[in-house]
């Protein structure tokens, strides 16, 4: 079965958000650079977002009905508000951690270790 | 010999995009690198939206994400970026850690995603084709309406792509995201209020705020 002639549905989508999620897993996982790790972080938003809008598309499901509708759209904007908002809070941390310790390397960041 | 898909051969580009660029991110050790390669992989993910059908979102994320949200990370790269942070290698140890975890991942949601017959696509499962959908392939839906203006009714509290579904009695209460949307913005404006206090630049002071005691601020007053 040639992929170019027939249609993509929801499955295809999560494929791709499951590879852009563990990349991101892995990002933060292995980065010791702390924007690395946030850049991790958008990485899994992205993944779980394609996820949302896969399942509310109603191209892509069996009985053209998407799942969950208009309500994965709302959903997908409030996680990329959220993230643009955590992204600036993560940065400002990163920056004063970088003016306090002159490094950004997490294994670094270790003053509340017990 | 069926005809080409487009619908189907952008998916696959973008995703080839979005997928390949998401993996060279966690490879590349250089953070300008893997900036600039997080920047087009989102910029991908923009285009699965759109053909998705969510062109709201897209647009949303075209400007939010990559224009908003990765300039403030290219910002951050800038201000950090100098001498031994551009490259940070990660040790080997943690590679293997980390491809284990990966493999463990994709081999558990991978498989999970295609076992639903349903989500296999329009004529891509057998229950499409009990309910006579047709899968030649071509002209995967009809057109879709743009989604701007029930997602920001919706916002408002009015969805009206659910007008038909509820009976009238439950309509008053219909779900509908004014509630969070006033929540967020309060959070956004929060957020960002927080961040610019964090981030901005301090001063050295050697003398304390606590050790200055009310009499000493006299004195120095006229």
């Amino acid at each position: 079965m040639n992929p170019l002639t027939t249609p993509v549905g929801v499955s295809h989508f999560m494929a791709v958000g499951a590879v852009m999620f563990v990349c991101g897993v892995v990002c933060m996982a292995a980065k010791r650079n702390a924007l690395g790790v946030l850049m991790g972080i958008e990485l899994v938003l992205n993944g779980a977002n394609i996820n949302f809008v896969a399942m509310s598309s109603p191209f892509l499901s069996a009985h053209g009905r998407g799942g969950l509708g208009l309500d994965g759209q709302f959903i997908a904007l409030f996680v990329i508000v959220l993230a643009a908002a955590e992204a600036a809070v993560a940065l400002a941390i990163t920056l004063n951690f970088y003016n306090n310790h002159a490094t950004i390397d997490v294994d670094r960041a270790d003053e509340l270790r017990g | 010999m069926e005809a080409i898909n487009w619908h189907s051969f952008f998916f696959f580009l973008f995703a080839l995009v979005a997928c390949g660029l998401a993996v060279m991110v966690v490879l590349s050790a250089n953070i300008v690198r893997m900036a600039f390669y997080l920047t087009i992989s989102l910029g991908a993910t923009a285009g699965l939206f759109f053909l998705a059908g969510a062109d709201f979102v897209g647009a949303m994320q075209l400007m939010i994400y990559v224009g908003g949200t990765l300039v403030l990370l290219v910002f951050g790269v800038m201000l950090t970026a100098q001498g031994p942070f551009v490259s940070m290698k990660t040790r080997g140890g943690d590679w293997i850690l980390a491809a284990i975890l990966s493999a463990t991942l994709l081999a558990m949601l991978v498989p999970a995603a295609f076992t639903v017959p349903e989500w296999l696509g329009p004529g891509g499962g057998h229950h499409a084709a009990e309910h006579g959908v047709t899968s030649t392939g071509s002209a995967v839906a009809p057109l879709s309406q743009p989604t701007s203006t029930p997602l920001g009714l919706g916002l408002l509290g009015v969805r009206v792509d659910k007008l038909g579904d509820q009976p009238e009695e439950l309509k008053a209460g219909m779900a509908s995201y004014l509630l969070p949307f006033e929540i967020i913005s309060v959070h956004l404006l929060v957020v960002l209020v927080g961040a610019a206090y964090l981030a901005r630049t301090k001063r050295r002071r050697d003398v304390r705020p606590s050790d200055v005691r009310p009499s000493d601020v006299r004195l120095e007053s006229p």
